[in-house]
């Protein structure tokens, strides 16, 4: 790919861990790839596999899910929820095509700043090495060559099938 | 309004397999109100009709149309565009109208090998190896036949949709009820829903409908029914059967999990859902009784077929709507 690819990453954190650990790489001045978009949820198990499928499909190259390490959780197991469902939804998405570097899971605590940093570089050099993910663009390409042919007369004439 | 004073009815299949005709004809008695109200301006399985006779109706005069099928060549989006332009109410009838269906699996490979599938596969008798050309010349001129669009698309990613009315086949008394609805709208008793409305069908989920035992649900493997002895009232997906009855849209009366069988997700996601497979994917791998991250891999390798079961009837409608195969 070439070196002007900045990959887009929409990273979910969680209120109690890795959000606070984004707060601490800031405040420690930890440097580290600007290429991801944080949202803030309560917990990694709020995280709906719809919010990854939507996020991709609209224009993401990758998302970075990340939740308090196993044992953590605020509300006590929630986060148990996200490792089997990031393991189901690994296993849909390659089915689907999307490389598994794309979409990954990392456990960092409030006082992991600098592991979230470093994962989050890892991800970005993957994910520029892989190359835009373009999900968007193929759909409206599908689009295009839909109302191209529906709009010309159609090949069909006489009796119904 | 044809000549006899009757709204004209117009019913057609696209890629679909006929179940939606046939549950039309299956609602008895309550066809001869589909005849009494209405004059059948175009329905192919039904009665012969030809393209150019649709063509030539005037825009708006047929006042319901269902249209069952998927879109999977140009010759189906031809007659949706052509039916829209002709419909009042356009209605995406059944599964691959309003999600895309069991054809939408095809969006999981390049359209080339879903061709190579259907002529060089050990059942196909092609010794040849032949393909079938869009044009070709005999003697009387030239033949063609409909293009393969790249991805197959559920009707309203076409043309746009006033009604949904899913399941495959709808059943046949959610299909007399909205024929009455139609009726009673007719003679002024009733009026439609806003547009875009689901209708024949519930808001919430088969399991809603389901009368089996539900506890927590706790599961340590995934199998299919033909692996245990099934307990005849015990939820299906307790005893690790794969039911997508929790993230599918009630309004069958959930008859295949009481009938032993596990509900395959033909009513399309619940109010409020935007993809039907996510929402099964979170309910399906929440239970799993594990914390193991390997262990949880080895109890989903029960689920050989993810996408495939997630989006068995949607994948189409889904956020993603195909896997990167497609488009290659």
């Amino acid at each position: 790919m070439t070196d002007t690819f900045e990959p887009v990453i929409v990273g979910f954190t969680c209120n109690w861990c890795s959000y606070r650990a984004a707060d601490l790489a800031g405040m420690a001045r930890i440097k580290y790839a600007p290429n991801v978009r944080l949202i803030r949820l309560m917990c990694s198990g709020r995280l709906d596999p719809q919010f990854v499928f939507k996020a991709l499909a609209e224009g993401a190259d990758g998302v970075l899910i990340s939740g308090c390490h196993p044992g953590d959780c605020h509300y006590i197991e929630q986060n148990y929820k996200t490792m089997r469902r990031f393991a189901l939804l690994k296993r849909t998405l390659a089915a689907l095509g999307i490389e598994p570097t794309r979409v990954r899971l990392v456990w960092a605590s409030a006082a992991e700043g600098n592991i979230l940093a470093e994962e989050i570089d890892r991800m970005v050099a993957e994910i520029k090495a892989l190359g835009p993910l373009n999900w968007k663009q193929r759909m409206m390409k599908d689009k295009g060559h839909l109302s191209a042919v529906s709009s010309q007369p159609t090949a069909v004439t006489g009796g119904a099938q | 309004m044809s000549t006899n004073g009757k709204p004209k009815f117009a019913m057609y299949w696209a890629a679909a397999c006929g179940g939606c005709e046939i549950a039309v004809l299956n609602i008895h008695e309550k066809i001869l109100d589909v005849d009494a109200h209405f004059d059948v301006a175009f329905w192919p399985v039904a009665m012969d009709a030809k393209y150019k006779d649709l063509e030539a109706m005037e825009d708006n005069s047929i006042l319901l149309s269902l249209f069952n099928g998927a879109i999977r060549n140009d010759e189906n989006a031809h007659i949706a565009h052509l039916l829209r332009r002709k419909s009042q109410i356009l209605v995406a009838f059944g599964a691959c109208a309003t999600q895309g269906g069991i054809p939408g699996l095809a969006n999981l490979s390049p359209v080339h090998e879903v061709v190579d599938t259907a002529f060089t596969t050990i059942s196909t008798d092609n010794a040849d190896n032949l393909r079938p050309q869009p044009h070709y010349r005999v003697p009387e001129g030239e033949l063609t036949i409909p293009k393969l669009y790249p991805t197959v698309q559920a009707l309203d990613q076409v043309v746009p949709v006033d009604y949904y009315m899913p399941g495959c086949p709808p059943e046949s008394h959610q299909i007399a009820a909205v024929i009455d609805l139609v009726v009673q709208v007719l003679e002024g008793k009733a009026q439609l829903p806003p547009k875009g409305t689901v209708i024949g069908a519930g808001v919430s989920s088969v399991c809603d409908e389901c009368t089996r035992t539900r506890n927590e649900k706790k599961i340590k493997q995934f199998v299919r029914i033909q692996d245990i002895p099934v307990d005849p009232t015990l939820c299906l997906l307790e005893q690790g059967i794969l039911c997508a009855g929790s993230a599918t849209r009630s309004g069958c009366g959930a008859l295949c999990p009481k009938a032993g069988m596990p509900c395959v997700g033909c009513y399309g996601p619940a109010d409020a859902t935007s993809d039907h497979g996510a929402r099964l994917l979170n309910a399906i791998a929440s239970v799993i009784d594990s914390r193991d991250p390997a262990e949880i891999e080895k109890i989903l390798d029960g689920i050989p077929d993810p996408a495939g079961m997630l989006y068995r009837f949607g994948l189409p409608r889904s956020l993603l709507h195909a896997s990167k195969s497609a488009w290659s």
